[in-house]
Order: structure tokens, then sequence, then C-alpha cells
């Protein structure tokens, strides 16, 4: 019966082909001509010269040697393990806790939640003030805590930190979400049993709700990962072109940086697929590690 | 006793949760009451409140006097509102396509929505500003036209995930309704219509939503296509005022405070769809 409603194939195309039509135009084809682009010479953004660079490799030979793209990686890396250890891992425990209280629970989903709403670059915004050297917030309390001297928060030795902070605290209500809602799907029964059978409360954290949490702490492992790869606002926002001394650059305002800052648009092209070999390889390395169980 | 020991573990449980909301409540309640405040007054003390000799609205009369806001707050509405319906119509046909119908391309088309997925942003943009280059519709004097070239690549950044979203609800619906509905005489637009459209509606609601905030949020496309002032969205005008005016922290705090405001009173009455909307490609269902 219901195939016969489909059985005419005619409205298929009218159905399909805007959407289709889209991403080939929009993703697909230029995803292939940025490959193309990286062995061209590109001047101006918008330009196509169509002239091969001699060798046509010269951008990945420029790419190995460029030291800022060891820079970036390094920082990329470092962000990665930022998000999972920090994001998730602060989710998580945020979430078990709130599993564990009476009254309260919706406050704290919509408060924590509320970061991500907003838009980076105003938190970016929000954050210079914050961190500022003379004197922000953190400068100010620490100073009413007895420090004497101000802290260079976007000098070079905690650049970083400053702004990798931002960045994890911005998204720890994204994995808090998720895994409360995979808390929620585990079954009253199966926790009432585990008291029964003596379990303390720290037990059933440990053997019932961890273990059955585990594909949904692997899905938000994985978001983490390729999110680290996309970050892009707020580190612009508070360290436009990778101050200080290009030390702070990530793959993603590297390529960004090189493309619009620099005027050099094929080796952007170039920068853009290191990032994506780099996001295939980082989630085939995660999904090896936190491979799906099924119970 | 055990009763007792309960009520201590709860309290310092209590004591994390609420130091962790303070770290998302203070520091925008910290912005707003210094946006009141004189750019040196903020730098003496900036913990206490807004009142008597502190309070001067002369931010607000910068911000609103030197800065483009009510512009920059028009293109951003505009510019998202379009994304939002256009990957909602294209996507939810699209989904009812794939999830109804079976043909030969069915499986490769379906990767293909997959491999579409990944594609981050940074691989595509260089060449889809020269594409629009090309067209003539980037860095022109017509407001139209720039918008266009905007709205058209966030379009196409969101299409993938909102199919896959929407291809999860449409394949729950029971098939009898479109049944009923074709033995009443509808053609597959009309069940497409009256049938799938209203049952679809919250899941709808949450791409719509979705597609809305990225794209408001979004300053990456915003960086490549608006470079002209008058063109500029809000989060790209935030951007330009870090550059220009880093050190007016008094202006800086009204204009976090004009842009994060309007949205927090948003996001309170739509928190449900907002939260629901934002993680529906992680959680399935």
């Amino acid at each position: 019966m219901g195939a016969n409603i489909y059985k005419n194939k005619k409205p298929l195309i009218v159905f399909l082909f805007p959407a289709f039509l889209f991403m080939l135009v929009y993703l697909f084809y230029p995803f292939f001509m940025n490959i193309l682009n990286s062995f061209q010479h590109i001047k101006n953004l918008g330009q196509s010269t169509g002239r091969w660079n001699d060798p046509w490799y010269t951008n990945y030979v420029e790419l190995i040697h460029d030291p800022v793209v060891l820079t970036s990686l390094k920082n990329t890396l470092i962000m990665m393990v930022v998000t999972i250890v920090g994001q998730v891992g602060i989710a998580l425990i945020l979430a078990l806790l709130v599993d564990n209280i009476k009254a309260g629970a919706k406050f704290f989903r919509v408060v924590y939640f509320f970061p991500i709403v907003i838009s980076a670059t105003a938190l970016g915004l929000m954050f210079n003030l914050i961190f500022l050297y003379d004197k922000g917030m953190l400068n100010q309390i620490l100073e009413s805590l007895g420090k004497t001297s101000l802290t260079d928060w976007k000098g070079e030795g905690l650049a970083l930190v400053t702004m990798m902070l931002p960045v994890m605290w911005q998204y720890v209500g994204f994995y808090f979400v998720i895994i409360i809602t995979g808390l929620n799907n585990i079954s009253e029964e199966l926790y009432e049993s585990a008291s029964i059978d003596g379990a303390t409360r720290f037990q059933r954290v440990r053997y019932v709700s961890l273990p059955l949490l585990h594909n949904v702490i692997c899905t938000c492992v994985v978001l983490a990962v390729t999110g680290a790869l996309k970050v892009f606002d707020l580190p612009w926002t508070m360290f436009p072109k990778g101050m200080p001394m290009k030390t702070t650059f990530l793959t993603g305002t590297y390529m960004y940086y090189q493309t619009m800052e620099a005027k050099n648009v094929d080796y952007g092209s170039t920068l853009a697929i290191m990032l994506v070999v780099l996001g295939i390889v980082t989630s085939k390395i995660v999904n090896v590690i936190f491979k799906e169980k099924d119970y | 006793m055990k009763k007792k020991k309960f009520e201590i573990s709860s309290i310092f449980i209590y004591i994390v949760l609420i130091f962790w909301s303070q770290t998302t409540i203070y520091p925008i309640i910290w912005v707003i009451q210094n946006s009141f405040k004189a750019k040196d007054k903020i730098l003496a003390n900036s913990f206490s409140l807004p009142i008597g000799e502190l309070f001067t609205l002369a931010n607000y009369r910068k911000a609103f006097g030197n800065l483009n806001i009510f512009g920059a707050y028009k293109n951003s509405i505009f510019v998202s509102t379009v994304v939002a319906l256009a990957v909602v119509i294209l996507a939810g046909m699209a989904s009812f396509a794939l999830v109804r119908y079976s043909f030969k391309l069915k499986g490769f088309l379906q990767s293909m929505v997959m491999a579409a997925m990944m594609f981050p942003v940074f691989a595509t943009i260089i060449p889809v500003f020269s594409m629009e280059a090309k067209w003539g519709i980037t860095n022109t004097s017509s407001w139209g036209l720039t918008m266009l070239s905007l709205v058209l690549p966030q379009i196409a950044g969101n299409l993938a995930f909102a199919i896959v979203v929407l291809t999860g609800f449409i394949r729950g619906l029971p098939i009898d309704l479109e049944e009923a509905a074709y033995l009443e005489g509808c053609n597959v637009f009309q069940i497409f219509y009256k049938v799938i459209v209203p049952l679809t509606k919250p899941s709808f609601a949450t791409v719509a939503i979705f597609s809305f905030l990225w794209s408001y949020n979004d300053l990456f496309t915003q960086m490549f296509f608006l470079r002209r002032p008058e063109m500029r969205a809000i989060t790209r005008l935030l951007n330009e005022l870090t550059s220009q005016e880093g050190t007016n922290y008094g202006l800086m705090a009204a204009a976090v405070t004009l842009v994060v405001v309007p949205v927090l009173i948003v996001y309170i009455f739509l928190q449900k769809y907002i939260i629901k909307g934002m993680t529906a490609g992680a959680i399935k269902g």
C-alpha cells in the first residue's frame, strides 16, 4: 500500500534536486577545487589564475618547513586534549552530580548551557575584559587576595592557557546536556537492584552509570575532537594574528591568517587540506581507542 | 544516622554545582554592570554596582552613536532567518524523499550527505569565494547581493546536518496517515505539505533554531563575505570593534551587553527548544 503512493518516481527529482544541487555546488565542487588550488599560484582571494606552481608541490614543501605550522599543530593537539579532558570530563562530573540531586536539575541545565548560545565573538570581547592586564576582573580578584604584582595573562607564558580556558568553558554545558540525557535513559530498576545488593552511591556510579554511559561518552569525545579543529571565533577575537609572536595559532586561525592577512591564498588552501587530513586521522584514532560497545 | 550522611554529601554536591553555575552567570553580570561605568571607574572598582556617581550612560550613547548596532542587527536577523527557512524547506523535502522512496541512487545520496557533514568550512571557503566572485555577487555595493553571497554558503553548510536529523524524525512517522490522504485523492506534494509538514513541526523548529543560531554566531564566513562597514552583521561588527576600539573598555562592555542581552532573553523563553536544537545531532531521536 505504502509502496503504491511512492511508486511514481517523477516527484523525486523535485524533492531531491534543490538540496543536492546546493551541496554539489557549495560543498563537493569547492572541496575538490580546494585540492587543485593548493597546487596553484593564487595571489588574491577570488582570483583564479590557473597558473600551476613549479614544482607543483611547492606549498607542501613550504608546509613542512614552516615553523608556524608546527606551532599550530601542537596547539591544536593540546586543544583536543583540553576539550576531551576539560569539556567532556567536567561535563561528566557535573552530570553525575546533578543526577544525584533532587531539586534544581533543570536550573543547572539551563544555566550551564547558556554560553553556547552566545556568539563566541562576544564571549571573546568579554574575556578580553576579564583577562585584561591593567586591570581586568581576574587581576583585581588576585589583588584583593593579596597578590602585589599584576599577572600578564596574554603574555607568552600564559597566552595558551588564556586562550583555551574560555573555549573549554563555553562548551562544557553542551556535553553536560548530552550526558544527562544519557543518564536519564538508564532505567531506575538497575539502580534499585544495585542498592538492594548493597551498592553505595559511589559504587552505583562506578558500576552502573559509567559502563552504561560508554557509548554516550564515546560520541562526546568524537564531537570534542572534531570541535577542537573548528575552533576559530574565540581565539581570533582574543589573540588575532597568533599574538604574541605567532605562538597561539591553531590550524584554523593560521589558515585564515595566510588566506586573508598574508594574502597567500594557495598556501591557505594547503593548510585547509592539512586540517582535513588531521580531522580524519584523529577521528580514526579516537574510534579505535573508544570503540562503541553493545550491551 | 543514614539521613545525616546523605545531607552532608548533598551539600557538597550543591557547592560544586553552584560554583560552576557562577562561572557562567557572573562574568555576564560583571560585564553588564561595568557597561554603566566610565572607563577609568571600571579599572578602579569593577565589582561595585553602578549606582550613584558611578552610573553613566555614556558608553551606550557612544555605542549607538559610533557603531551601527541597529544596522548590524538588521543584517544578522535577515541573514539568519533566510538561512533557517531555506535549510528547513530544502532539507525537509530531501529527507521526505530519502525516507519514503526507494530508488537506485538512494544509498549513494545518503553517503553523500554523510560525507558533506565532514567537510570543514575551512576546506571549501576559498573556492566558494572565487566562484561567487566570478558570478559577481561578492564585494559589491549592493546590499542584496552581499547578503546573498553570505546566505548561500551558510545554507549549504547546514543542509547535511539538517537532513540527518529530519530523516530520523520522518522515519519514525507511521505511514497510515499518508495512505489515508492518498485514498482521499492527495498527490505526493499535497501529502508532503498537508501530512508530513504538520506532523514534523517540532523537529522542523529544532532544525530551524539550530541553523539560525549557527548562522547568527558564525564569524568565519562573515569575515570573508561582509567586507564593507554598512554590510556588517553583529559578530563581524564586534570583531571590528576589538581591533579599532580595543582599549575603550566601557564601550566594549556596552557592545557585549547589547549583543548578549537580547539573545539571553530569547534563550530564557525558548530554552527547551534551543537546547534540543543545538544537541539534536548528538542525541538521536
